[in-house]
């Protein structure tokens, strides 16, 4: 179960499962991957403190691959924040030892993303709140 | 004990020279689609094979499946690398079908054009993580080189510390950029090239075989 849910069943708003990284730490890769992906696939998107490892990341498109399907699920968005948004930031990513993990990652379904860009509010809020 | 460490130490020059010689280094090139990577393929086989390695299209997910052309000797200023090279299909998040429809498909055509294009992309990440030696990551320097799917994949190679050398393609072109790929990537080297028409491939082969030698 997500650590907090913010769901508004009554208008066409989007679900968002928030995912802390204590929630996340005690898991394996393969059971973060399949929390995220039945999150995505249900339409929601899925909000991770801490985000992935690179290789938990390349697991995930291998994953996410096998499970497109026409019509039904055609792959994810994934967005990290405040990683390498600009050049100047990947810069500065650099200087702190890029390795930090400690990098928002916002994942949801390629097709609905629209609602991800277009509610960018939300998202400056998520970051904002770290 | 002198003796030993003298013997100790030829013997490991010698398997070194064994397995740089004779193990060609397996190369992935990896990159967005339509950066040009089946082109620089082909015409790095065409240079030192005679043939070629796959179809370049226009249309996103051309290479489906990865193709592969084995012992590609390159040589230049004295070093001499073999190679295999790996051409692999864009590295994406997303495969929509109905994207191939726009040109001008059937939609069963387009369906399992989608499906191999998912596999490749599946098969080309799980090289990387087991089976690559060096990564070429091709760009098109007319496009931004930022995007998120970049940055990861650059990231992901970065953790299995393999050598890589980043190309900005189609300098060509009037609106190419090679300036903001190199601050893009400080971190790797910027190799400018034209795949398509044969543009400074001396540097690009000389780099190869710095790099991958
Ligand atoms: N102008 C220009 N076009 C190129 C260059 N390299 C590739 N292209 C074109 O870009 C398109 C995609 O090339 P392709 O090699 O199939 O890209 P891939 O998807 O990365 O394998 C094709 O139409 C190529 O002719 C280049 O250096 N200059
Ligand atoms: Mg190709």
């Amino acid at each position: 179960m997500p650590e907090a849910t913010a769901s508004d069943s009554t208008s066409d708003g989007v679900q968002i499962d928030l995912f802390s990284g204590n929630r996340m730490a005690n898991l394996t890769s393969m059971e973060k991957i399949r929390l995220i992906l039945d999150g995505v696939r249900d339409g929601n998107i899925v909000i991770l403190e801490e985000g992935l490892s690179p290789d938990e990341e390349s697991k995930l498109i291998e994953v996410t691959m096998a499970e497109i399907s026409p019509d039904e699920f055609n792959g994810i968005e994934i967005e990290t924040y405040p990683r390498s948004q600009t050049a100047d930031q990947s810069f500065l990513d650099r200087l702190m030892g890029r390795q930090s993990t400690q990098k928002l990652t916002v994942i949801g379904p390629a097709n609905q993303i629209q609602t991800l860009h277009k509610d960018e509010n939300l998202i400056s809020a998520l970051v904002s709140r770290k | 004990m002198g003796l030993l460490t003298d013997l100790r130490d030829s013997i490991s020059r010698v398997v070194d020279r064994l397995f740089s010689e004779s193990e060609p280094k397996r190369i992935g090139i990896y990159g967005p689609p339509n950066a040009g990577k089946t082109t620089l393929a082909n015409r790095i086989a065409r240079d030192w094979t005679g043939d070629a390695i796959g179809p370049e299209s226009h249309i996103p997910h051309e290479t489906r499946r990865a193709r592969r052309k084995e012992n590609v000797e390159i040589e230049r200023n004295g070093k001499k690398v073999t190679i295999d090279i790996v051409d692999t299909p864009g590295v994406t998040t997303k495969v929509d079908y109905k994207e191939f429809l726009e040109h001008d498909m059937e939609k069963d055509d387009a369906v399992r054009r989608s499906r191999e294009a998912t596999e490749g992309v599946a098969e080309a990440m799980h090289w990387l993580r087991e089976d690559v030696d060096g990564v070429v990551y091709v760009l098109d320097s007319t496009k931004d080189p930022i995007s998120q799917v970049n940055t990861m994949l650059i990231g992901i190679i970065e953790s299995q510390d393999l050598p890589v050398l980043i190309f900005a393609n189609k300098i060509d072109l009037e609106d190419s950029n090679v300036e903001r790929i190199a601050n893009a990537y400080p971190q790797h080297e910027t190799v400018e090239l034209s795949a398509l028409e044969g543009e400074n491939m001396d540097e690009v082969y000389a780099k190869i075989a710095e790099y991958f030698g």
